[in-house]
């Protein structure tokens, strides 16, 4: 099997070289690979984690930030990860993306497109950033360079990964603009961030991340910084983009109410650990774990008034001190004695839907 | 208009065309250096000289043929204020240029790459700072350039002097620079653009270079601009203390040194080069306040 891996990942290798060095000009840098996302896809899924740990700090003072994290995503799909702040959201994102803060050391299995992510060499991880892999943040009043236009940001996707020229990668920013549905792109091209609204910088960050077509897209709290109206247009692209052109979304986010639009799968996390995962609707509907189901109890009724909003008493463990047994025993309304000893494993509560509470498994 | 590329240097040199301010500042600039690398054609058209000595014409006054009278020596005191120009100004040039090109150099990769190389390059900086500057240029120009390789014919001749001295004003320079561009690059790497710049595969140079150094430019411009007046001072101190530009080559730090001893008899003597000295730093200031707004879409034009 892992033969197989190995051949799948020169060959897409030997393909990215390929179009780099091709520079047709144009901004489909990874056309010619499609035919070998078929193969991998066949293999196994395009992103997947098992027992993924993230650990960081100088070798003396490491703190454990990720603990054995399971998951995996095909193209096409959407997995959301949900959590409060603190509970390894985004550092899982850097971490797949392999921008986690050095220190670090990050165990287990991570593989992408067939390839070993933890053991590949750096250079080779680069070039996949951007072009294979790309990432949204969460503030787009910071995630933009101030000093250059927004175009040229974009434009240097293009020239950076595809060997674009100038004239060619200013022509592929501007229909990247539009297609981010920016109106009048060939002006806005040459305004600068701060000459922006806070929606237009996050579609010029899309138009940025999608500019090279990535298999995979992390959207990092991608609507938290914009207006309710707003994060509907913003969710409503990115729904779009995936549909035209098939990749794999990682969505983060603390609100379920989002990430219920969008994703397939969801990811419950707490202090570095998942909860729950299955998919999206089962999540939803029917939470195995109290915490989930707290979550979701948490979120506002529109047109109901209420007096006291419910929420989950406490706050979240530090990672440095995590209790033994259940991170969530000390906030947990169903919590018993056995909680906080033995560490729950997950347990399958339906079909495809595991959780990791010893209520659950009893 | 619409359908041609742009580059980002295009867009910063348009924003600093568009400053009125600045372009009259380059303007006065261009103007200066021209006037001073044309003295020879000058001299030759007023039938004076700013480099040979006439005892019998000392502070002749101002007339058509002297401009600005003659010195104590009787040397065209115009002619000898744009030859000393020559010196003052290309020296501040490129010494000025010279170590905060050093100084960026330095303080971008210490900020940068940070942990032992910050280590290393920053305590090599407070190495060069803590070194007494005047006993170092005395020894450094007291160097015998024969010794390494240099020919006699050069070592005789003004240009090695001449570059002598950009190349110490450079060497004990570019402290300034490189702790102010170290701060800048720290704090600008931890900015999430940074990151996001990461995110889209971009490389550690090509982070510097797009991502850090243009917004780390209001430091760089503001301590070379400064930097720049005060390269025409030091070297009028070196001038002074005998291992600077020699007679019968000047320049306006030596011509106001010189113009000291007058104050009392002469005191425009004294003026001249100052007020020349005055000029050049001005106007270069301007160009550095307009390059910044170039550079920064924030800063406010005038």
């Amino acid at each position: 099997m892992s033969g197989t891996w190995h051949a799948n990942s020169w060959l897409s290798g030997a393909g990215r070289v390929a179009s780099l060095r091709g520079g047709r000009g144009t901004a489909s840098c990874t056309d010619d690979q499609r035919p070998l996302r078929v193969a991998t896809a066949l293999t196994e899924p395009l992103l997947l984690g098992r027992a993924l740990t993230v650990e960081l700090g100088p070798a003396h003072d490491r703190t454990s930030v990720i603990t054995g994290l399971d998951f995996s995503l095909a193209a096409g799909r959407t997995l959301g990860v949900v959590g409060e702040s603190g509970c390894g959201k985004s550092m899982t994102a850097l971490a797949i993306m392999g921008l986690a803060p050095s220190p670090h050391r990050i165990g287990g299995v991570l593989r992408f497109a067939g390839q070993d992510l933890l053991t590949m060499p750096q250079d080779r991880r680069r070039q996949l950033r951007g072009a294979d892999m790309a990432m949204i943040f969460q503030e787009p009043m910071t995630a933009l360079n101030p000093v250059v236009p927004v175009g040229v940001q974009i434009a240097e996707m293009l020239i950076v990964h595809d060997n674009a020229s100038e004239t060619a990668a200013w022509r592929g920013a501007v229909a990247l603009l539009d297609r981010g549905g920016i109106a009048d792109p060939a002006r806005r091209a040459r305004a600068y961030p701060d000459e922006l609204s806070g929606g237009m910088r996050q579609r010029v960050m899309i138009a940025m991340a999608i500019a090279c077509k990535p298999r995979l897209l992390i959207a990092d709290e991608p609507t938290t910084a914009l207006d309710v109206s707003v994060q509907a247009q913003i969710l409503d692209l990115l729904l779009e983009l995936q549909r035209d052109t098939g990749m794999a979304m990682v969505f983060i986010s603390h609100n379920l109410g989002v990430v219920s639009a969008v994703a397939d799968d969801i990811m419950v996390m707490y202090a570095g650990r998942a909860l729950e995962t299955g998919p999206a609707q089962r999540v939803l509907t029917a939470p195995a774990h109290p915490y989930t189901a707290g979550l979701i109890a948490t979120l506002p009724d529109i047109g109901r008034r209420q007096k006291i909003l419910p929420v989950i008493e406490g706050s979240p463990v530090n990672p440095r001190n995590r209790p033994p047994g259940c991170a969530f025993a000390p906030r947990c309304p169903r919590v018993i004695a056995e909680c906080r000893t033995g560490l729950p494993a997950m347990v399958m509560v339906s079909p495809g839907q595991e959780a990791a509470c010893i209520r659950c498994a009893a | 208009m619409t359908e041609a590329s742009v580059s980002v240097w295009q867009l910063r040199w348009r924003r600093l065309a568009r400053d009125r301010v600045a372009l009259g500042a380059l303007s006065v600039l261009v103007l200066l250096y021209g006037l001073c690398f044309s003295a020879a054609w000058i001299e030759v058209w007023l039938d004076v000289t700013g480099v040979d000595t006439d005892l019998m014409s000392r502070f002749d006054p101002i007339d058509a043929r002297h401009w600005l009278g003659s010195d104590e020596a009787g040397r065209d005191e115009f002619t000898r204020i744009l030859r000393g120009g020559q010196i003052s100004l290309s020296i501040g040039l490129f010494a000025a240029i010279g170590s905060s090109f050093v100084g960026t150099v330095i303080g971008a990769t210490a900020g940068y790459f940070r942990g032992r190389v910050d280590m290393v390059l920053m305590r090599f900086t407070d190495f060069m700072l803590a070194m007494p500057a005047l006993p170092v240029l005395i020894i450094l120009a007291a160097i015998d350039l024969t010794k390494l390789g240099f020919s006699q014919d050069f070592v005789r001749s003004g240009a090695a002097g001449y570059w002598r001295i950009v190349l110490i004003v450079t060497l004990l320079g570019w402290t300034t620079v490189a702790r102010l561009v170290r701060a800048a690059t720290l704090s600008l790497v931890e900015r999430e653009f940074v990151l996001a710049a990461r995110a889209q595969g971009a490389s550690s140079l090509r982070i510097l270079w797009v991502h850090v150094l243009p917004n780390a430019v209001t430091p760089i411009i503001v301590a070379t601009t400064l930097r720049m007046g005060s390269v025409i001072l030091t070297e009028s101190a070196l001038s002074f203390l005998g291992v600077g530009i020699q007679p019968p080559s000047t320049s306006w730090g030596s011509m106001l040194t010189n113009a000291q001893e007058l104050m009392a008899s002469n005191p425009l003597l004294a003026v001249y080069p100052g007020a020349a000295i005055l000029m050049a730093v001005i106007a270069i200031n301007f160009v550095g306040d307009g390059l910044q707004s170039a550079f920064d879409p924030r800063a406010d034009p005038h």
